[in-house]
């Protein structure tokens, strides 16, 4: 049974489509790159699937049980969404913040304090700890960001059954830390734990993603292995983009170069 | 202090005893009371609106009480004289207050939960209405309804007795329970409301939560010792610098720092020009508002922004 299972899902919170059927299933242990040009509906998607926007149409199955049967605290343990941006605007110390992370769970802080430990490590903010949060940099502020949400469905033997929702994850990052960041979500999915990421990056997509859909004006116009969906049709007819493409060097993974 | 002994240990018969125990004892607990009410009020409502410069006035609880005691000063006459009248103002101030949070939660409240920032904006607009009714009953009033109705609204704790006491110490006591159990909610919402939801809390129950308890804390300190300006703004600014932003610890220290400042804004307002008493509402203000705006100058050192 997938974790997360999508059918014909269609949404309409303020009245006009946002989107129109959407389907697909998602294993645990799977990464889902969601791409698309702007306002083709990926935030809304994520939206969706967190719960913030209701379905018109379809059905939504965490663990194969609808979303909306879900109580919210165990949701919550479950199941983590790193938004775009922030609004946090209060001097929380960045132990602080990520300790927020472990609001859902009644584990004890002795266990939170090896959760936080554990989660500055990964996304490197453990050298962040004792600053406040207001006054970190914009990149600095999503891995911290980051490393609240990792907490948030953390535990210490397996992640099987949790989901990850990320919008953007390396947006504000640099290169050195686009990397780590991608390895430490990598390394969450061999954990067991299931990610939706929305990337616009399409190089870091085909690193990152084991499966890979895309969106155009709210409905889903390919899913697949990114090798099979980044054609340069598909360039062509959604980006309105004229690109090659080629192959990494060194790994089987398509490269999106513009022409 | 020799009285205050006295009255402790039961001796009631010299006129100091009496001057303590009836007066002096009860005033100095109603300024304690009601300024925890307004320090931890005052949390509250900066955590709920995500806004270090919010103030219980904003959900219109202060402007709907003046309206409310406005009214019965007014309606009332000069019939309502001594305690029954100083009581009826006090209700009508309740009852103004309560009122005026329920119209800007309805206004703020729609199929899709409670905006925050709209209920903001009704706050001010419900204010600004209920500021324009009172103008216009102050319009139709006579002298002395309108010395009252101004008096009243300076603040003050000169009417301070057993059963006012009683009233507000049961209310603060109620507060100090409800609000600490949604410390760590707060906490959560600090992220945003929907941050907060995707940390499992149940955002639209505590946010009425919040805001009846609020304006049931508030409207009982409007009633009970008139506006009193700035404590529940400058208070939980002040010990957020001290201890920073965690409300399982803010919550309780600002309702201790609100109780504290009350107490000595009190006693200024007792002996600064004595025998003649300063209404306490112009003591919080003169000390709050040049601290308020140190504060504003000076939040990027602390890492306060917005």
């Amino acid at each position: 049974m997938s974790l997360l299972s999508l059918q014909n899902l269609s949404t309409a919170p303020w009245g006009a489509t946002l989107l129109e059927n959407i389907n697909f299933d998602l294993d645990a242990g799977r990464i889902l790159g969601v791409v698309g040009p702007n306002g083709a509906g990926k935030t809304s998607l994520l939206n969706t699937l967190v719960g913030d926007i209701s379905l018109q149409h379809g059905s939504l199955q965490l663990a194969g049980k609808p979303l909306k049967n879900w109580p919210r605290r165990e949701l919550a343990r479950n199941m983590a969404y790193l938004p775009q941006l922030s609004l946090l605007n209060f001097p929380y110390t960045v132990e602080e913040v990520i300790l927020l992370g472990r609001s859902p769970h009644d584990t004890g802080s002795v266990v939170d304090r090896e959760v936080m430990e554990e989660v500055l490590q990964l996304t490197d903010t453990a050298q962040l700890r004792g600053r406040l949060y207001t006054k970190l940099s914009g990149g600095e502020k999503q891995r911290v960001q980051l490393a609240r949400i990792f907490a948030q469905i953390w535990q210490a033997d397996s992640l099987q059954g949790k989901l990850l929702l990320l919008d953007e994850p390396t947006a504000a990052l640099d290169i050195q830390h686009q990397q780590s960041t991608a390895a430490a979500i990598r390394n969450l999915a061999d954990r067991g734990c299931a990610i939706v990421v929305v990337i616009h990056d399409f190089n870091a997509v085909s690193a990152l993603a084991d499966d890979v859909i895309v969106l155009d004006k709210g409905r889903q116009v390919a899913h697949g292995i990114p090798r099979d969906v980044f054609t340069e049709e598909l360039f062509k007819c959604t980006f309105n983009a004229d690109v090659v493409i080629g192959t990494h060097p060194y790994r089987d993974q398509p490269q999106i170069i513009p022409r | 202090m020799d009285g205050l002994l006295r009255t402790l240990q039961g001796d009631a018969s010299s006129q100091s005893a009496v001057i303590v125990g009836q007066l002096r004892l009860p005033r100095i607990l109603l300024a304690a009371v009601m300024g925890a009410t307004l320090g931890m009020s005052g949390a509250a409502m900066q955590g709920l609106f995500r806004n270090p410069l919010a103030d219980p006035s904003l959900i219109g609880v202060t402007a709907g009480a003046s309206l409310g005691a406005a009214l019965v000063i007014v309606m009332g006459s000069t019939a309502l004289q001594g305690y029954v009248g100083l009581t009826l103002v006090s209700v009508g101030a309740f009852i103004g207050g309560v009122i005026a949070v329920l119209f800007v939660y309805r206004l703020a409240s729609s199929g899709n939960g409670t905006s925050v920032a709209t209920m903001l904006l009704a706050g001010i607009a419900i204010t600004a209405l209920a500021g324009a009714l009172g103008s216009l009953l102050e319009f139709f009033a006579d002298n002395e309804m309108l010395r009252r109705i101004s008096l009243w609204k300076m603040g003050g704790l000169d009417g301070a007795n057993y059963p006012r006491l009683f009233v507000a110490s049961t209310v603060t006591a109620a507060v100090l329970i409800a609000l600490p159990r949604y410390a760590s909610a707060l906490n959560a919402l600090l992220l945003g409301e929907s941050e907060a939801r995707h940390l499992g809390i149940d955002v639209d129950r505590v946010k009425i939560a919040l805001i009846i308890w609020v304006a049931i804390g508030v409207g009982t300190s409007v009633a009970m010792v008139g506006t009193i300006a700035f404590v529940g703004l400058v208070v939980p600014h002040i010990v957020r610098m001290l201890i920073g932003p965690n409300h399982i610890s803010l919550l309780p220290a600002s309702a201790l720092a609100g109780a504290i400042l009350l107490l000595i804004a009190d006693t200024l307002s007792r002996t600064l020009i004595a025998p003649t008493e300063l209404p306490v509402g112009i003591i919080t203000a003169i000390i709050g508002v040049p601290f308020f705006i140190s504060l504003l100058r000076n939040r990027h050192h602390y890492g306060m922004q917005g």
